[in-house]
């Protein structure tokens, strides 16, 4: 089992430009990974990587070869239009990779989401991989194994250096996903959390914040209230990080004393979750946690 | 991007937000002709920089006896006194931090007659991922502080996000919060839908008037005005990135903002380079956790090439500071072998003089190790971040 993507979903790439198109290749090699179409305005009818179709428009890839999930490539001040277009076609799901959107076209396009079916990951996010299955994502694909761990990460590398310290402990990864550092995603911590609490592959979570908005401690709140049975490891990034200083990520900054990585740290142990000091330490605090709870990942 | 109380002031009259006259000088000697040329007897001279506080600051030239970063001049006569003792001189505000400023030009505007000062800012609320509008009553005071000790005076009013403005009964509601009536409460109402207006239309991420007041003759102005703008949004907005003051900028963010890489100032001796924010923020941790600190965060981003990454080691080595380097890679959508090949060609080019811990993992990671290992140069490599940082720390000359 996994969450929101399987070795059944019908993937979609939008956006074929040499970024796009290049991981789009690493994907459809990944497993089994079925790319079934590409959408590039302009190159209608013509195909990529040998084979694989590409349309003028998501409408028509919804037509011709029914995805179920799309990942978004398009640059960054198209984006915003080219993830209300997938919304627009009713793709289930959407994970933009794009980074750099303008946070007012976030608004619009979050404003535009409610109350339609489609679910968006990102912006400005790794994407999603279920490992031994389909990579959705930029991701490197040989760092991941199958498994039980579930991993969601507001960073793309962060979540890498998780993903490769559970498979060097000898665990895997039911599904990771990569939610993004802007200040307004599709699919929050919570979101995350809750699709793993129902998966029932997933046998714990690892979850790796960072300074800035509140989606920590809102996911803090939500173990609480819920009363999450499985266990959640995280690590909140920018423990050193001065106040007033965005650090890369739009989301990532301290601002009037609010989002510090000692609140959030703070939050998260409240609310029962292993929350290690270093980001070394988060396969070693996985382990540990495991071991106290008797439950079994491998 | 931050930019000045006088450039914000300009965009504030392209959108019909009333500002008293004035004009921005560089010398003593062209704030005094600003000054001749207002109508009013007094005079206000203020300095620019980008940080807040400046009316409490003081400038460390002058002492804690001597003027504020911001002087009422009674005698117009003598702004360009004023701005002699301003300008070139280094202000220190809460917000600068212990090293200050340098002042380079200041604003010289009208005085005008105070009845009361309130606050107002649009701002993106991420909890209701809408521009949000908040006013209080406590104007000139340190929003912060008040939003702290006296919640219940800060007022906010959720911009329509479908329509992406502010309503005018919102807007309405919001003066009357402000105790506003008659004349000052449909001013006041005009001036915040416009400035949501403002906010939306040059991808604002803050715009803050503190004070804005109503005059002694009831009219509303912005008393002062503060923009920062979204950095994904300059793109389609050339007029606003033109206003960008490299000045406010240490060299090397400057240098770094150029070569579009993510990059800010620390104090420490160790120099990193990082691919993604979360990663970067995690081994800045990660060396203070090893007993070292850092003396920068700097994210080359995914779509690095080879020259922005040549740019990066420069910055670093520019740094008289720095005296190890760290290079922590995971490669997804930046490819190793061609991280190594920047890092490669960067070292030969600057003869890099301090050592250099590399960590390598992610796509293409073999080319990369074999690039960084036949390169000859004394590279340190590190199977895993604790041993990076630790190894870092000690060829920095260890723990402090």
């Amino acid at each position: 089992m996994s969450i929101l993507i399987d070795s059944k979903t019908r993937l979609l790439l939008q956006g074929a430009g040499r970024a796009g198109t290049f991981h789009a290749e690493r994907s459809a090699a990944y497993c089994d990974t079925n790319l079934v179409g590409a959408v590039h305005p302009g190159k209608g009818g013509t195909t990529i990587l040998d084979k694989v179709p590409v349309f003028d428009t998501v409408a028509e890839a919804m037509e011709k070869v029914e995805p179920t999930a799309s990942m978004i490539f398009v640059p960054a001040l198209g984006a915003a239009d080219a993830i209300i277009e997938a919304v627009a076609a009713e793709v289930p799901l959407a994970a933009c990779i794009t980074e750099g959107i303008p946070a007012l076209d976030m608004v619009r396009v979050n404003a535009y989401m409610q109350g339609k079916s489609t679910r968006l990951v990102g912006p400005n996010c790794p994407g999603l991989i279920t490992p031994g299955q389909i990579k959705m994502g930029i991701m490197p694909g040989y760092i991941h194994k199958p498994g039980k761990i579930g991993i969601v990460s507001r960073s793309g590398t962060l979540t890498y250096e998780a993903v490769w310290q559970v498979t060097s402990a000898g665990l895997g990864q039911s599904t990771c996903v990569g939610i993004g550092g802007d200040p307004i995603v599709g699919t929050s911590f919570v979101d995350a959390l809750s699709l793993f609490g129902e998966d029932p592959e997933t046998v714990a979570v690892i979850m790796i914040g960072e300074i800035g908005g509140s989606g920590e401690e809102e996911a803090a709140a939500y173990l609480k209230a819920s009363n999450y049975d499985k266990p959640v490891v995280s690590f909140i990034a920018g423990q050193t990080a001065p106040p007033g200083k965005r650090m890369g990520h739009a989301g990532a900054i301290i601002a009037g004393g609010k989002g510090t990585a000692a609140a959030k740290m703070d939050a998260l142990r409240d609310a029962g979750v292993a929350v290690a000091q270093k980001p070394s330490d988060l396969a070693s605090t996985l382990l540990r946690v495991l071991d106290e709870r008797g439950i079994k990942a491998n | 991007m931050n930019i000045h109380e006088f450039q914000a002031k300009d965009v504030f009259r392209r959108f019909g937000i009333p500002v008293l006259k004035g004009g921005v000088a560089h010398t003593p000697e062209e704030a005094q002709a600003v000054a001749d040329g207002l109508e009013t007897p007094v005079v206000v001279v203020k300095s620019q920089i980008h940080a807040g506080g400046r009316g409490k600051g003081r400038f460390k030239e002058h002492g804690p006896e001597g003027i504020g970063g911001v002087v009422v001049v009674k005698d117009k006569s003598t702004a360009g006194a004023v701005a002699k003792q301003m300008l070139g001189s280094t202000l220190v505000t809460k917000q600068t931090g212990p090293s200050g400023q340098q002042v380079r030009k200041v604003f010289v505007e009208s005085g005008c007659a105070i009845k009361s000062e309130f606050y107002a800012a649009v701002t993106l609320d991420r909890a209701t991922r809408t521009p949000t509008l908040m006013v209080s009553p406590e104007g000139g005071m340190d929003i912060e502080e008040v939003a702290e000790k006296t919640p219940d005076k800060i007022f906010t009013a959720g911009a329509d996000p479908d329509q992406s403005r502010l309503f005018d009964h919102e807007a309405r509601r919001m003066a009357s919060k402000l105790g506003l009536t008659g004349k000052s409460l449909k001013q006041c109402s005009a001036l915040l839908v416009k400035l949501v207006d403002c906010f939306y239309a040059t991808d604002a991420s803050m715009v803050e008037i503190n004070p804005l007041v109503v005059t002694a003759d009831g009219d509303i102005l912005a008393l002062d005005a503060k923009m920062n703008f979204d950095d994904n949004g300059l793109p389609r907005h050339p007029e606003i990135a033109a206003l960008d003051d490299p000045h406010e900028q240490t060299r090397e963010e400057h240098e770094a903002h150029e070569h579009d890489l993510s990059y800010i100032s620390l104090s420490g001796n160790i120099g990193c380079m990082v691919n993604g924010a979360g990663l970067a923020m995690a081994t800045m941790d990660m060396i203070k956790h090893a007993g070292g600190t850092p003396a920068n965060f700097l994210d080359v981003g995914g779509n690095a090439t080879q020259e922005r990454i040549t740019a990066a080691f420069k910055i670093i080595v520019s740094d008289p500071e720095v005296k190890a380097i760290l290079v922590n890679i995971f490669g997804g959508i930046l490819l190793c072998d061609l991280l190594a090949e920047g890092v490669v060609a960067a070292a030969r080019t600057l003869e890099l003089k301090v050592p250099l811990v590399v960590r390598m993992e992610g796509t293409n990671v073999e080319r990369g190790r074999k690039i960084l290992e036949e390169s000859g140069l004394p590279i340190v490599f590190a199977p895993g971040l604790a041993v990076a940082a630790e190894k870092v720390v000690a060829a920095a000359g260890g723990a402090k």
